[in-house]
């Protein structure tokens, strides 16, 4: 979901690059197209605001060092502010306490309390192979409390029905019963409520009181807007929170709600929904989060996306050429190349690709990443006619090679052997169904990654 | 926690907004940065950066043309702007046939099973003959939600069960509302991510049901957004709307502290009417959508 954020900075990143010096002019510009792709994206005004002026400040002197232009300078250092705010590595949850250790789920209406609620009791099961009980404070939206039994029930997740008509009531109830039966986890779902009604932020601060919860967690919609801060920051001086869950990020929200709100209550978010099914959950990494902004892990591997932007259209078409069984001739092998180098190397590549680790090391000695510039040289010397029929390739043809790339004839030979173990290997992986990895990889999309 | 209490807790950027505010609509003369003060306005409301910035730019302008360095003036200006702009989708629909067909679909959570009740809830107390029908038979408990309200109401209900085709719900409930010969069916349906085709398809195939069983059914196809969506809203719109055309909106949790500003980007790109707005979770809740105070509530300080 943050895909279209980053590819806004990288294209800011591209039109501030021609400059040479650092003007207070162009980080000026820079930080305005910073500024519109965070609000695009829907990060608070706010937080934006404290956002740029950091970074301004940390602009201001800074040398720019290397190859580097000002305006890849700022975004550097946007990255790692982002990082920053994001925090650093997945936080998880905290249970460590006497049990039944208390969980309490709090957030405005239809954020995804209820089946957060249940997902995360299922993920414990699953994961800390913990005793989950949950239960539903919700007494005022129609059929709250059977949605969550339903939920649980499908589940197999242990649900206690409430036998009585407060909510307080319901969560001293649910924590004497978790304690009498030996839960190690108690997870009270509650009704959505608006950080504006104030008996219901006073109800459940009384609930809080009760359980004295361990993790108070905070179900936030992907989709907030400009409202997040406003929100988030009411739930957190209300209840104290200690995380922020992430949902309906199966959706194409660019997710600035997840910067506003850990701006301002200062807690990691620590778990995504990603659909409405109780699988659809996952630990948030924020780091991997923050690169994901950006697109963009450091400013190395920005400049190198800047200067060598991945060609995705031709990365699809080779990949689906290849896959469809089609002739992979020497320009398919020259662009595949350029691609791989882009990507890390076809070492680094190939090891991302599960069940390709054989083929990694089968591969290390032969294709090495150092060799890449001299085979692309070669390919250049060859005229379209032999790329395309590598065949008519004979003596005199590599001496013209060889002499046109600056090698020796054995390199352009080494390279033809190669070209013919390439064809292999992809074969190889097409029939492993690996092509279709390969070319989620070209995309910058590690397999099985959301972010 | 009172507004009060909350407006102190606000950053320092949100006070030197409300500065600007009382800049904007107390002083008398009109300086460069209440422009920009503006602005901030209008992007805090969600109405987006692009559409804010146009919207500026166009008071910029004309304040100069018209030589206006009188805020009152300037102030009319701007609530007269976003109110065309919110105008010129026309009004809803009039009810104009029987049984007239409401098809209420959105994105998870935004409030449509609430918004069915409340817009059932308002046509029985003008006098009219409603209809549920609880076509979201994917999420739990979803059709006891429905049915807990038509009972509350007193309303006839058509429901099956949980894993049920919302396609046959949706054609039973319609040849049971010819049959009784009710004024108007409102047909609940599931929240969907709008990125999952297989999920707008499913919705087509309902619309596709309702024309077989009544043609001209569906009359009227209702979006509901929330309040609290920033940008994707837009993204909402444009794919319900390229998959069932989309005839009105619901603009709901309006109560809150989100201004909903985002339907001032969608009346821009779009054809498509607010018919009501939600503020709260009662079955009373429920307002025609009114641009005029929509937009004063827009502007007016936190
Ligand atoms: N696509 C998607 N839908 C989700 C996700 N999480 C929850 N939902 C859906 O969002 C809607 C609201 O979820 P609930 O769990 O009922 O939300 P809630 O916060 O408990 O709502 P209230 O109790 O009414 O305040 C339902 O349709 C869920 O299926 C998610 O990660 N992805
Ligand atoms: N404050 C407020 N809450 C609302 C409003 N409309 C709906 N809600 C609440 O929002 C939550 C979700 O409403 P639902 O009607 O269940 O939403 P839905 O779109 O049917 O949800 P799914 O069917 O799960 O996709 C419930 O807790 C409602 O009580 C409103 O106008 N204001
Ligand atoms: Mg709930
Ligand atoms: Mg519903």
């Amino acid at each position: 979901m943050f895909e279209q954020l980053s590819e806004r900075l990288q294209h800011t990143v591209k039109r501030v690059r021609g400059r040479a010096r650092i003007t207070e002019q162009n980080v000026k510009e820079t930080l305005r197209e910073v500024r519109i792709a965070l609000l695009e994206a829907d990060v608070a005004l706010p937080v934006v605001k404290d956002f740029i002026k950091q970074i301004q400040q940390r602009a201001v002197g800074q040398e720019v060092m290397g190859s580097l232009t000002p305006g890849q300078v700022v975004i550097k250092i946007v990255n790692e502010e982002l990082v920053s705010v994001m925090g650093g590595t997945s936080s998880g949850i905290d249970l460590k306490t006497r049990p039944p250790a208390v969980v309490l789920v709090a957030g405005l209406q239809g954020a995804g309390k209820t089946t957060t609620v249940v997902k995360l009791a299922n993920w414990l099961k699953i994961n800390s192979k913990k005793r989950v009980l949950v239960a539903s404070a919700d007494v005022y939206r129609p059929a709250a409390i059977q949605q969550l039994e339903k939920l649980a029930m499908d589940a197999g997740i242990d649900v206690l029905t409430p036998g009585a008509s407060a909510a307080l009531d319901i969560a001293q109830a649910a924590l004497t019963h978790a304690r009498s039966s030996g839960f190690d986890v108690l997870i009270l779902d509650t009704a959505g409520r608006l950080h504006v009604d104030e008996s219901m932020m006073q109800e459940i601060q009384d609930i809080s009181r009760v359980l004295d919860p361990v993790e108070t967690l905070f179900v936030a919609d992907s989709m907030t807007g400009q409202d997040a801060v406003n929100s988030a920051s009411a739930f957190n001086d209300a209840l104290k929170l200690t995380g922020v869950i992430l949902t309906k990020t199966d959706g194409d929200a660019r997710g600035g709600a997840a910067l506003s709100v850990r701006h301002v209550t200062g807690q990691p978010i620590k778990f995504l929904g990603t659909g409405e099914h109780l699988e659809a959950f996952e630990v948030f990494h924020p780091d991997r989060l923050a690169s994901r902004i950006l697109g963009m892990g450091d400013v190395l591997s920005l400049v190198e996306q800047v200067e060598q932007k991945v060609d995705k259209a031709k990365a699809e078409k080779i990949a689906r050429k290849i896959s469809s069984g089609k002739r992979f001739d020497l320009e398919d092998f020259r662009e595949q190349i350029r691609q791989m180098e882009q990507m890390g190397g076809i070492g680094s590549l190939i090891e991302k690709l599960p069940g390709a680790a054989g083929l990694s090391g089968q591969l290390a000695g032969q294709v090495d990443d150092d060799q890449f510039k001299r085979v692309v040289a070669i390919i250049n010397s060859m005229t379209p006619h032999e790329r395309r029929m590598p065949a008519v390739i004979k003596a005199s043809r590599k001496r013209r090679i060889a002499t046109g790339s600056g090698t020796q004839v054995q390199e352009v030979n080494r390279l033809l052997k190669q070209f013919t173990q390439m064809q292999k290997m992809m074969k190889k992986m097409r029939n492993k169904g690996g092509m279709n990895r390969l070319l989620a990889g070209m995309k910058g999309r590690a397999p099985g990654m959301p972010f | 926690m009172g507004a009060s209490k909350l407006h102190k807790r606000l950053s320092k950027s949100r006070l030197s907004l409300s500065r600007g505010l009382s800049q904007l609509f107390g002083a008398t003369k009109l300086e460069d940065s209440d422009f920009d003060d503006l602005e901030d306005i209008l992007i805090s409301a969600d109405v987006g950066v692009s559409v804010s910035e146009h919207i500026v730019e166009r008071l910029r302008v004309s304040a100069k043309s018209h030589r206006i360095s009188d805020v009152a003036a300037l102030n009319e200006m701007i609530r007269e702007a976003m109110v065309s702009t919110l105008e010129q989708t026309g009004a809803p629909p009039e009810l104009s046939c029987r049984p007239y067909v409401l098809l209420v679909v959105g994105v998870n959570g935004v409030g449509k099973t609430t918004s069915a009740a409340k817009i059932a809830n308002r046509f029985k107390q003008e006098g009219k003959s409603v209809m549920l029908a609880a076509a979201d038979t994917f999420r739990a408990a979803a059709l006891e939600q429905l049915q807990t309200w038509a009972r509350r109401l007193d309303i006839p209900i058509v429901a099956q069960h949980q894993g049920a085709d919302a396609a046959a719900v949706a054609h039973d409930a319609l040849s049971s509302a010819l049959s009784k010969n009710v004024d108007i069916l409102i047909i609940d349906t599931a929240g969907r991510q709008h990125t999952h085709s297989d999920l707008m398809e499913q919705l087509r195939k309902i619309k596709r049901v309702l024309n077989k069983v009544h043609e001209g059914a569906p009359h009227e196809i209702m979006q509901v957004l929330d309040a609290t969506t920033g940008q994707n809203a837009l993204s909402q719109l444009r794919h319900f709307n390229d998959a069932v055309s989309v005839d009105t909106l619901c603009l709901t949790k309006l109560d809150g502290t989100a201004k909903g500003g985002i339907v001032l980007a969608i009346s821009n790109e779009f054809q498509i009417p607010i018919r009501y707005v939600g503020t709260g979770e009662g079955f009373d809740d429920l307002q025609p959508f009114e641009a005029r105070s929509f937009v004063d509530a827009l502007v007016q300080e936190q």
